[in-house]
């Protein structure tokens, strides 16, 4: 009872803190906390559940994340008109083709010999199959890129509700975990940690590079949401009506609005991925996953089949991050291949873990929201640090002008310090596994 | 692994983290001094009770010496606790009661790293050699206590062991199994320790290496170092022995001279099939 | 004359650039797998590290310049490079003290250590950029080239000119010279030899007197040694940007694996490995088939496999290569 009261106490202070955001600074830029806080949260849930409970170190959280954001491109952007006919056959074809000479390659794998026959073969399958990849590929690709470039030039999307993008996000980063999943704890030893490293830098090399799909750095900007414009509510009489009876200008009152729509929709599904966690890990699956965890020579003799559960694992954790990715490219309504960092979008939410509690799902989600709020305040706390400490010196001196310029650095290191002094001093997080 | 919140939640996972010849939880450094303690036998481990941490114990009231120019064995069936006694007199196990006395000196509070220095020479059951470094550096590394020129320490042990003279350059790992062994031998010889204890050295050779290894071991003690081992194959070992001690469920249950062993009734028959 | 003109060109945009960066991969990974090796956890702070050695050879090379002091025809950077190596060991020897050192003695198990590692990239990582800032520095000065492209020209009548940075030249001279100490050191000395015992095995080290905390130190002066002269040599040959080293990890990480972790020799074969697969997978070979192939067959597009900016996918595919059928690494590493 008395942890309960703890943690309940440890929730009420981070909203203490965004409210106090919205005293002090503005309401927008507190609900702006609490949305991206939801979508930290499940995140962070997703790590939890890989590290926490099987222990599988996934640091491409960020790969998964932009998955999800490429979801939501494809899903509900409108499709470009005539990009499918000038060269969309020939880069499904192409794409096909290459997944053939893959699936090929491994067939040979498995049927021929091992010897230098076999190892030629596949040398000269994949280098025959990647030429006629990139000769059906290319031109498919210029033709698309082609089409009004300055606005289009990819093939645009489906068209469809936005909000069907967010499974469809978690189906994605499925995908792309079974992968990598299937291979890396496939082999003699487990190379999960380096295999996702990779995977996200290519994943993200991918969105930068391949205009045809996503419309590389140029961006994708103006997806549709699930929540009305702010500006169709300002000419709405009703509701600048009603927000005149709360004593709110239209501006302030659609804004907050649209935020509050979206936080609304970010708790249901982080709500609703927190009970089935919670179900899933006292379910006899998740009690099987604990056995694996803390005796896995045990378990394995007991006959539970430990990489099947890891894979498992893997793919839900990394599913959740996707529909997080999904979630986040929606409020933003624009994919920027380029924001992807992994300090940003792996690392960070690795700290959120930790120090929330690896191995509980509610302090992962209290990790997101926590550690979410410093990174958005470090930086005008920082600022305001370095005002009364160089509120002392001339102004134009050089250190009080580098000082006040390098404040918002302050943000990574304050990063590291928090994550080092919970591992030292409460190793277990600020709500332990129970 | 949920109570322990450094552990590795069951990672296995080699690309981050590497887990090869990381140490075993019991601490090798550190620890108290040793005091005077004239009389008795040169090594001995007396009344020795205790276990591992804080786990139960494993030894009760346990016995165990060995003099100048003896070889002792401890033999016993699976679990009896032989290795544990061997660990116990070199300080890798939590003592509740007794003592263990090296030439004169109380030693029970010393560290195994202290140990060394005083003079024992052991030679772990596993794991007893550098396998990525060659014969000659794996002696090196015996001799990494010393200060003085030890060229003329092994020359000693190559003429004893005139294999590991010819392997010299190799990589330890590479030789075979009784070959090994006599690098792990050579390389607690290399501090010219004043006891040698062996644990298990015969463990997992064939019948012809073990043998060899036996005579080798035999020319160890005449060099006049007394030897404590610990042994499987227990009428072999008591053959060779001095002394021989019978532990059985981490108690002394007979000791005698090797031969009076062999003879006796009881311990042929529980111990020796026959 | 064709193939000559072939010759240079490959030697010109694949050889001596993949040389230079396979040197400075090499470095990195040294460190990285000398971490492993005996630390027994990857550091994620390397590439940081790399960072903050680098930065304090920048800063020190600036002061240097501006009292005027100079090498001559090489860059000041190599004057500063010893004091930045100082300023990098006593920083991760302020580190060590102040973080790892705990988790040492509560037997941690290495995972611990690879997320208390994290936890230090972000603390290097915005230490860095709060002291210079994340923009790119110069600090380069001296000679330019070795060999300029037009000098090469004139000198052998080729159309094709090889231009040799002198940046590249040193990079390689430096990188041998390291190397070469490094192994020296390891196979030759007590020391060296007992950080090898210490990492073969653990316990019998300890056994045999070696003083497992003056092992890690050394390894931690040696490892910052490395990761700045990898920095700076970086920084010379290309140039100077905080989040750059952040991304080299993943390059460094791949050639350490791809060579066998724990395995020094490995770290050095995997770090050439990675550099010229990045630099021939992007490198458009329209030059060098057009010098090659009759007139009629002379290809039309750039003949590049891949676009530059996938070179970070190219070493993950290697790797992924490398462990799909040999996955200890080329040369035998510790992870079996």
């Amino acid at each position: 009872m008395n942890a309960m009261v703890k943690n309940v106490g440890l929730f009420a202070i981070v909203g203490v803190l965004i409210l106090l955001t919205g005293f002090l600074q503005s309401w927008n830029a507190a609900v702006l906390i609490l949305n991206m806080g939801l979508i930290s949260a499940i995140m962070a849930l997703g790590v939890n559940l890989q590290w926490g409970f099987a222990g599988l170190f996934n640091i491409g959280v960020m790969g998964f994340v932009a998955l999800g954001g490429l979801a939501t491109v494809l899903v509900s952007m409108p499709p470009t008109e005539g990009a499918f006919a000038a060269g969309g056959v020939r880069v499904v074809l192409a794409l096909v083709l290459g997944a053939a000479t893959i699936t090929a390659a491994v067939l040979i794998h498995g049927a021929m010999q091992k010897g230098w026959l076999r190892t030629a073969a596949m040398i000269v399958l994949l280098v025959v199959g990647f030429f006629v990849y990139r000769a059906v590929l290319d031109p498919g690709v210029a033709a698309i890129e082609a089409i009004d470039p300055a606005a289009t030039g990819y093939l645009g999307g489906l068209g469809l509700p936005v909000l069907i993008a967010w499974p469809v996000g978690g189906l994605f980063a499925a995908g792309a975990a079974w992968l990598i999943g299937k291979t890396a704890l496939g082999l003699r030893s487990d190379y999960l940690a380096i295999a996702t490293l990779g995977i996200a830098e290519i994943i993200i090399a991918v969105m930068k590079n391949e205009d045809w799909l996503s419309r590389g750095v140029k961006n994708v900007i103006g997806i549709p949401r699930p929540v009305p414009y702010e500006i169709d509510l300002q000419g709405d009489p009703g509701f600048v009506e009603r927000a005149a009876g709360l004593g709110l200008d239209p501006v302030m009152a659609s804004t907050l609005y649209v935020k509050l729509l979206y936080a609304g929709l970010f708790l249901t599904v982080l709500v609703l991925l927190l009970w089935m966690a919670q179900r899933a890990l006292a379910s006899p699956w998740g009690r099987m996953l604990r056995a694996i965890r803390d005796n896995e020579v045990a378990a394995e003799a007991m006959g539970k089949d430990v990489k099947r559960r890891h894979l498992q694992v893997f793919i839900l954790g990394s599913a959740i991050c996707g529909i997080a990715g999904a979630m986040m490219t929606t409020l933003d309504s624009q994919l920027t291949p380029s924001s992807y960092q992994p300090l940003r979008f792996t690392f960070l939410v690795w700290v959120m873990v930790i120090v929330g509690g690896s191995g509980n799902n509610f302090g992962a989600v209290l990790g997101g929201f926590l550690i979410w709020f410093l990174w958005v305040q470090v930086e005008p706390m920082g600022r305001l640090l370095m005002d009364v400490i160089t509120a002392g010196m001339t102004d134009g001196y050089w250190l009080k002008v580098h000082l006040l310029e390098s404040a918002a650095h302050m943000r990574l290191f304050t990063m590291g310090l928090v994550l080092l002094l919970v591992l030292r001093f409460n190793p277990r997080g600020l709500i332990p596994e129970k | 692994m949920s109570s322990d919140p450094y552990g590795d939640r069951g990672n296995k996972d080699v690309s981050i983290a590497n887990p090869r010849g990381t140490g075993s939880a019991a601490s090798m450094q550190g620890g108290g001094t040793a005091s005077l303690a004239p009389g008795g036998p040169f090594l001995i481990g007396e009344s020795m009770t205790g276990g591992y941490g804080k786990g139960p114990d494993i030894l009760h009231d346990c016995t165990i010496s060995v003099d100048k120019g003896e070889i002792a064995v401890i033999v016993g069936p699976n679990g009896a606790g032989k290795s544990t006694a061997m660990k116990a007199v070199f300080g890798m196990l939590d003592l509740r009661a007794g003592h263990v006395r090296l030439n004169g000196e109380d030693i029970t509070a010393l560290s195994p790293q202290d140990r060394v220095a005083k003079g024992m020479g052991f030679v772990p059951q596993t794991n007893n050699i550098f396998a990525s470094m060659t014969v000659q550096e794996n002696l090196e590394m015996g001799a990494f206590i010393r200060t003085d020129d030890y060229s003329g320490t092994m020359e000693q042990i190559y003429d004893l062991f005139p294999i590991l003279r010819d392997k010299r350059y190799q990589a330890a790992g590479e030789l075979s199994g009784g070959q090994r062994q006599q690098v792990a031998v050579g390389r607690a010889l290399m501090t010219q320790p004043k006891v040698l204890m062996l644990d298990e050295p015969t463990a997992g050779v064939s019948p012809i290496v073990m043998d060899e290894l036996f005579d080798r071991i035999i020319d160890v003690a005449r060099t006049g170092i007394p030897i404590l081992m610990v042994e499987q194959n227990a009428r072999q070992a008591l053959e060779i022995a001095d002394k021989g001690y019978v532990l059985v469920q981490g108690a002394n249950a007979y000791s005698g001279t090797g031969k009076d062993l062999l003879a006796d009734e009881d311990v042929r028959k529980s111990f020796l099939g026959g | 004359m064709d193939f000559l003109n072939a010759i240079v060109a490959l030697a010109n945009y694949v050889l001596v650039p993949g040389i230079a960066y396979g040197s400075q991969l090499a470095l990195g990974a040294l460190g990285v797998t000398l971490i492993y090796g005996i630390l027994r956890f990857s550091n994620f702070a390397h590439g940081d590290t790399m960072a903050f050695g680098a930065m304090v050879t920048v800063l020190l090379t600036w002061w240097f310049q501006s009292m005027g002091v100079s090498l001559g025809p090489l860059p000041t950077a190599l004057l500063a490079l010893p004091f930045g190596v100082l300023g990098c060991v006593f920083m991760l020897l302020a580190t060590d003290r102040a973080v790892y050192r705990f988790y040492r003695e509560k037997k941690a198990k290495p995972v611990i250590l690879v997320i208390v590692s994290m936890g230090v990239m972000f603390i290097m990582n915005g230490i860095v950029r709060f002291i210079v800032g994340p923009d790119d520095q110069q600090f380069l000065d001296g000679e330019r080239f070795l060999i300029s492209a037009r000098t090469f020209k004139e000198m052998t009548g080729l159309n094709e000119g090889l231009a040799i940075k002198s940046t590249q030249a040193i990079t390689l001279v430096t990188a041998i010279v390291v190397v070469a100490l490094l192994f020296w050191f390891l196979n030759r000395t007590r020391a060296g030899k007992s950080m090898r015992a210490y990492s073969d095995n653990e316990d019998l080290a300890l056994l045999s007197g070696v003083n497992p905390e003056r092992v890690v130190m050394l390894t931690w002066i040696i490892v910052a040694a490395l990761a700045t002269i990898a920095g700076v040599l970086y920084g010379l040959d290309k140039s100077f940007k905080p989040f750059t080293y952040f991304q080299l990890l993943l390059p460094i990480f791949a050639s350490a694996i791809v060579g066998g972790l724990g395995n020094p020799l490995g770290a050095i074969a995997g770090g050439f490995v990675i550099a010229f697969s990045e630099v021939t997978i992007t490198y458009a070979w329209k030059k060098v088939l057009g010098y090659l192939m009759p007139d009629n067959l002379a290809p039309d597009g750039l003949v590049q496999l891949l676009s530059t900016d996938y070179k970070f996918a190219v070493s993950f595919v290697i790797l992924l290569i490398v462990l799909l059928f040999k996955p200890t690494g080329l040369f035998k590493g510790q992870s079996v």
